[in-house]
């Protein structure tokens, strides 16, 4: 355990290394002169002079990039190029509505998914089955602003009942409003990435069912459901757990649009602007987050797999 | 092959809906019911009429005819970026197994970490520097799964040159280059399809959710991603405008990424030689959802695909662990 605990950390480590090299090169190595690219074609030379001093692109790369990623380890990400904030604290704020937001998506996911995953797998001969597996099909292959746009039309604008874009001002002062706000996102991201959690499910659920041990299980005297609940389920569990690795990197990448669509102030949106804006220094640090939050997720569940995982617990030690 | 793909529903459905977005496409080049550019601003929103198809948006665009232009984005972003998957996964396959065993082993390292970038967040780091276009749409997604396709490519190719056939061939004096295209290849190349035809679903996707941010198709192309975003602002007002582009675009996604279970079904033969009735009830591995789910997971493809294991993956316990928890796809 310690030896894979290690391993995995040191490939962490590198991931987080190769990620921040290759958004530091692409943005600085790539376009030639950064200070012109940022300037824009209409600025005078005395202004690209003036930009590349407080950029600091005068100095070797490897010193910029020693700097950037010293600034990392004591919370200071630099400032903007366009206004001259501190990166880090609006960072923080963006977050404060990006990871709640990605919380109610996985539960939303994980609620839709899995039950009608599991039933869609049991009533596999009924038609029952068969029409869930067909919708999730179809819910998957959406693209999320569609879905978004329809969850908008059907709740806020016909029903009436959620807010259909934005967020309070005050943010979390109101924790009922903030809420709410996150509630038809969380359902648009959700949908989706939870038709491809009930697609796994089923596909797992339908291997347990006859699995040896399960039928035993029923064999010597369980119901078919216990049997299934006791017995299938666990191994189908993990899984979902596997998946969700994945998925909750897609939940994090899917709030880049769908807080677009719902005028949600977070990381994502951020992102977009700055990326519009080309303000080098803020993309740099928002896409080496989002990235790093992505790595420690997969990092996090491949842990979790290898301590749940009683097959692998014992292959390896 | 073509036979046994298309003796499945989802087979025919994929077939049937690529099939007629190809011809649509090819349809766009020489005619569109009306101008598709063309705005009216005394046509606001008319209805479906005989001239308007499916009526107009709120620059009285007919709306039948944007969408039959946009066909050709779709079709050349998914050909395109499947196209580039296709060069760099077949190129970092060959550094990843012909080279000095360092290379090898430093190339699947790197694959390890680099499987694990969402594409979307490629899409938006080059977008900062070249600013956006459906070239850089392009480039992210066929790199993304570039790097995908080499990564599930490397497993299933140290199975098959582990397996029987492949050690008896050696025996019997067969070179390398012959075990290279008479079993390697042939071997591989289902999964490789199957991962193809999710790079394409992604690019599709990705388009969309790119174009819908501003930083896809300019505004002198027609696409269906540029369209969800003209009639979101419009949702108070007409909240059901936006179905249209959004039914094309999920009719395609679902027809690629069927394509890719189709033909994964179609040519494993574990399941066309009888040994179907091993998997649960003929239930088990036929569903399942290849290589991660429709575009948008796409766990390190087929082998990590909860049902996709084999019969060697299955004592390995699922093979999740590194395995199974990277590749976040584009949710775009």
């Amino acid at each position: 355990m310690t030896r894979f605990l290690l391993g995995r950390l040191l490939l962490l480590v590198v991931g987080l290394f190769v990620a921040s090299v290759i958004v530091f090169a692409t943005l600085r190595v790539l376009p030639g002169d950064v200070a012109q690219v940022v300037a824009g074609t209409q600025s005078s030379p005395a202004q690209v002079e003036a930009l590349r001093q407080q950029l600091g692109l005068g100095r070797p790369v490897v010193v910029q990039y020693a700097d950037w990623i010293g600034g990392l380890f004591r919370g200071d990400l630099g400032r903007s190029l366009v206004t001259g904030g501190a990166v880090a604290p609006e960072l923080a704020e963006k977050l404060s509505v990006t990871l709640p937001l990605a919380g109610m998506s996985l539960a939303a996911a994980l609620v839709l998914g899995v039950p009608l995953g599991v039933l869609a797998a049991v009533l596999r001969r009924r038609a029952g089955g068969a029409v869930i597996a067909f919708v999730a099909q179809a819910v998957a292959a959406v693209p999320i602003v569609w879905a978004g746009l329809l969850l908008i039309a059907l709740f806020a604008v016909t029903l009436h009942w959620l807010p259909p874009q934005g967020f309070p001002l005050d943010g979390w002062g109101e924790p009922g409003r903030a809420f709410a706000a996150l509630v038809l996102p969380a359902l648009t991201i959700g949908a989706v990435e939870g038709a491809v959690i009930l697609r796994f499910t089923r596909s797992a659920t339908l291997g347990v069912l006859d699995a040896d041990h399960v039928r035993t299980a029923a064999a010597i005297g369980l119901s078919r459901t216990q049997a299934l609940v006791r017995h299938g389920l666990p191994s189908v569990a993990l899984t979902v757990l596997s998946v969700l690795g994945v998925q909750i990197a897609g939940l994090l990448v899917g709030a880049v649009v769908v807080e677009q669509l719902f005028s949600l102030p977070g990381v994502g949106r951020m992102l977009v602007t700055d990326v519009g804006r080309r303000d080098v220094t803020k993309v740099q640090s928002e896409l080496l987050v989002l990235t790093g939050l992505v790595l420690l997720v997969g990092f996090a569940v491949d842990v979790l797999h290898r301590v749940l995982d009683p097959r692998q617990r014992e292959a390896h030690e | 092959m073509i036979r046994r793909l298309l003796a499945r529903p989802t087979g025919v459905f994929a077939v049937v809906v690529l099939g007629l977005l190809v011809v649509l496409a090819l349809v766009s080049l020489v005619w569109t019911p009306q101008d598709p550019f063309r705005t009216d601003p005394f046509r606001q929103w008319s209805g479906p009429s005989a001239a308007h198809w499916f009526g107009t948006d709120a620059s009285g665009r007919d709306i039948a005819s944007y969408l039959l232009a946009g066909t050709r984005t779709t079709v050349l972003v998914a050909v395109g970026s499947g196209f580039i998957a296709s060069v760099v996964g077949i190129v970092l396959t060959a550094v990843g197994s012909l080279t000095a065993r360092w290379v090898r082993e430093g190339t699947a390292v790197l694959l390890d970490i680099l499987v694990a970038f969402p594409t979307l967040l490629t899409a938006m780091l080059l977008t900062a520097v070249f600013g956006g276009s459906l070239g850089v749409v392009v480039v992210s997604v066929g790199l993304s799964f570039g790097v995908t396709i080499a990564r599930v490519a490397r497993g299933e190719i140290r199975r098959i040159a582990r397996s029987d056939f492949v050690v008896a061939a050696r025996a019997s004096g067969v070179g390398p280059l012959g075990v290279l295209t008479r079993h390697l290849v042939p071997n591989a190349a289902p999964l490789f399809t199957v991962q193809l035809s999710l790079a394409m679903a992604t690019a599709v996707l990705a388009e969309a959710g790119l174009s819908y941010l501003g930083y896809g198709a300019g505004s002198d192309t027609a696409s269906w991603g540029s369209m969800l975003a003209d009639l979101q602002t419009y949702v108070g007002v007409h909240p059901w405008s936006a179905a249209w582009p959004g039914a094309a675009i999920a009719l395609v996604v679902a027809a690629l990424s069927l394509l890719g279970d189709a033909v994964r079904d179609a040519t494993d033969p574990r399941l066309t030689t009888g040994d179907r009735a091993a998997g649960s009830g003929g239930g088990g591995r036929p569903d399942g959802p290849a290589g991660g789910g429709p575009a948008r997971g796409s766990a390190g493809g087929a082998t990590d695909a909860p049902t996709g294991g084999s019969a060697v993956r299955g004592t390995a316990g699922g093979a999740p662990g590194s395995d199974a928890t990277t590749t976040p796809g584009v949710t775009a």
